[in-house]
């Protein structure tokens, strides 16, 4: 089982215990299995390749076979405790019809994302002058899924312009937790996000570089 | 040898009768029906709480045989592909039970069983039938082998619809449907299918406004309704592929005889039809079918809030007859009820016929979902 990956490690603290998840582009179901399993959710995932979908079965997984792109529309308003998008985000055509799709059917978001400004990438263009590719970027220019590249600042500032309450951040590097600079050394960056209210802040170590 | 390998072994249909007058079958059209006879076979043995039942629901032609062989004439059940020993249906953890349809020919009552008020065949004088009243018979038959609760119903094409109709009639004692290649409610084009089927029954002058029983069959004109059914169950690249533009080998008697091979596996198709389907229950099938809907006009997914049942649903990309749009909407309402479901879109060539055909996938689907299942309600 993948539970060493750092990511699942933040997410199921992040994800109240006995609460309903919604897991956009679930893949093969190792997060969602892992969260039924120590968290005790009540599980549904929507995913796209059918693989992923056969083995999502074999976990015992509730699963759409379903565009994320399109899958949410019949879901209402807060029908899930916490819809999670992991590292799907920048795979999605339109990222923010889902996250405007997601916040609605879903109390709070937990969404994860591959940092594009991480520092071993910047190095990668700077220097090599080539695209970058990371552990949470693993892919070549021409064999990519990605359809977006964002960095953890670009979030951010997303956020802040579509009014979107950022309630925690969690920034994971190569093996720990990132506290400082996470825009340059973070890998991946966690979110805990929902609809603002209009009382926005910002934590400034987030926010510099 | 290993198990797997041998199946089930031979099996027996059996029936059993119930609604005896005056507590005949209610019926949905507002009528009576009674005595009514089911045929049914089971499979495996029931646990000791009787907790892993699970009702095989067959197609529009299918019947009770749904695995195993019959001693006469050693032919396999429709499904045994997916039910025996470490099979999709493990006869080893599961008791399973197939049930033949009301209205249908293969042992349970029918058009043309004996109508005990006139000591002849019903024909016409059988009333109409719906999927409804055919689960609604089917609940006694489950009733009658001791069953409280039942871990899947489960079911293509029309096995689905009674799957589905299953979940809506009796959703406590339902706790998981398996639907496969199915729909909610018939579209317009199937029933236009349908409706071509039963004209050409109808067109033949044997059929007689029903009543031909001991005399010449309506043979012709149930094969042509069987060989609009065939086009409609394969798809083009099935057929591509079966087929081609390739010629029959034979010498041609006339002008019009089956040249290709598709026409001549057409024409085999239906000519042989007769030998194991009563016309008039191709009729009233066919319209059980029509009519099924599930829903009545309403929202499927407020027919189904509150379910506890979770919902197995299988479409297949190439069937054109159920396209998966269907299916979908199916999993659709589960969304929107909140009930727990997974939904699974298959690749396959076969068209509808891949609910008989797509055996690897289907049993991985439905062998990790009964698993599933069956802890969840230990």
């Amino acid at each position: 089982m993948t539970s060493a990956k750092p990511e699942y490690k933040t997410i199921l603290e992040l994800v109240t215990p006995g609460s309903s998840v919604l897991d956009l582009g679930c893949g093969s179901g190792d997060l969602l299995a892992l969260l039924e399993s120590k968290n005790k959710i009540r599980g549904q995932g929507i995913e796209i390749d059918d693989k992923a979908v056969f083995e999502c079965v074999a976990k015992g997984l509730n699963v759409f076979h379903d565009d994320i792109d399109t899958g949410l529309s019949e879901y209402g308003d807060k029908t899930f405790d916490f819809v999670i998008i992991n590292q799907t985000f920048q795979q999605v055509k339109k990222p923010g019809v889902v996250l405007r799709e997601a916040i609605r059917v879903g109390k709070k978001v937990i969404i994860g994302i591959p940092n594009f400004a991480y520092i071993k990438a910047r190095f990668q263009m700077f220097f090599g002058g080539r695209t970058p590719v990371t552990p949470s970027l693993p892919f070549e220019w021409h064999d990519t899924p990605n359809l977006h590249f964002l960095s953890i600042l670009d979030f951010i500032e997303y956020c802040r312009k579509q009014n979107i309450h950022i309630e925690n951040a969690r920034f994971i590097g190569k093996k720990r937790r990132i506290r400082i600079l996470p825009n340059l050394f973070a890998e991946t960056g966690i979110f805990v996000i929902l609809k603002g209210q209009g009382d926005w802040e910002v934590n400034d170590t987030i926010t510099r570089r | 040898m290993t198990k797997r390998d041998r199946g089930i072994g031979i099996v027996e249909t059996q029936c059993y009768t119930f609604a005896y007058p005056p507590d005949e079958l209610e019926l949905e059209s507002g009528g009576k029906l009674g005595p009514v006879t089911l045929a049914y076979e089971t499979y495996g043995k029931p646990n000791t709480d009787k907790s892993n039942a699970i009702l095989i629901l067959h197609a529009l032609t299918g019947d009770a045989h749904a695995a195993g062989i019959h001693e006469a004439d050693r032919e396999p059940g429709w499904w045994d592909n997916m039910i025996g020993p470490g099979k999709a249906f493990d006869t080893n953890k599961y008791f399973i039970i197939c049930s033949n349809v009301l209205g249908g020919c293969k042992g349970s009552t029918g058009p043309s069983s004996l109508n005990p008020e006139t000591g002849r065949p019903y024909g016409l004088n059988f009333p109409v039938i719906t999927i409804k009243d055919m689960v609604n018979a089917q609940r006694q038959l489950i009733g009658y082998l001791g069953i409280n609760k039942l871990l899947s119903v489960a079911g293509g094409s029309m096995g689905g619809m009674q799957a589905l109709q299953w979940v809506v009639s009796y959703p406590e004692i339902t706790a998981s449907v398996i639907s496969v290649a199915t729909t909610a409610n018939h579209s317009p084009q199937q029933i236009a299918f349908n409706e071509v089927g039963r004209q050409a029954i109808m067109a033949d002058p044997n059929w007689n406004d029903g009543d031909y029983y001991g005399k010449d069959l309506p043979a012709k004109g149930l094969g042509v309704a069987r060989m609009v059914g065939h086009i409609t169950y394969m798809s083009d690249v099935s057929m591509s592929e079966k087929f081609g533009r390739r010629f029959k080998d034979t010498k041609q008697p006339f002008k019009f005889s089956p040249e290709f091979e598709v026409e001549g596996y057409l024409q085999y198709r239906g000519d042989n039809f007769i030998k194991r389907f009563d016309p008039n229950s191709y009729l009233y099938i066919t319209k059980a079918i029509d009519y099924f809907d599930l829903t009545n006009g309403k929202g499927l997914h407020e027919l189904l809030k509150g379910t506890k049942s979770r919902f197995l649903i299988i479409a297949f990309k190439s069937d054109w007859l159920y396209p998966a749009y269907q299916s979908q909407e199916i999993a659709r309402a589960c969304k929107l009820a909140g009930v727990e479901a997974i939904y699974c879109e298959l690749n396959s060539t076969y068209g509808h016929d891949a609910f008989l055909v797509e055996i690897e996938e289907q049993s991985h689907l439905v062998k990790h979902f009964l698993e599933r299942t069956a802890r969840d309600i230990r």
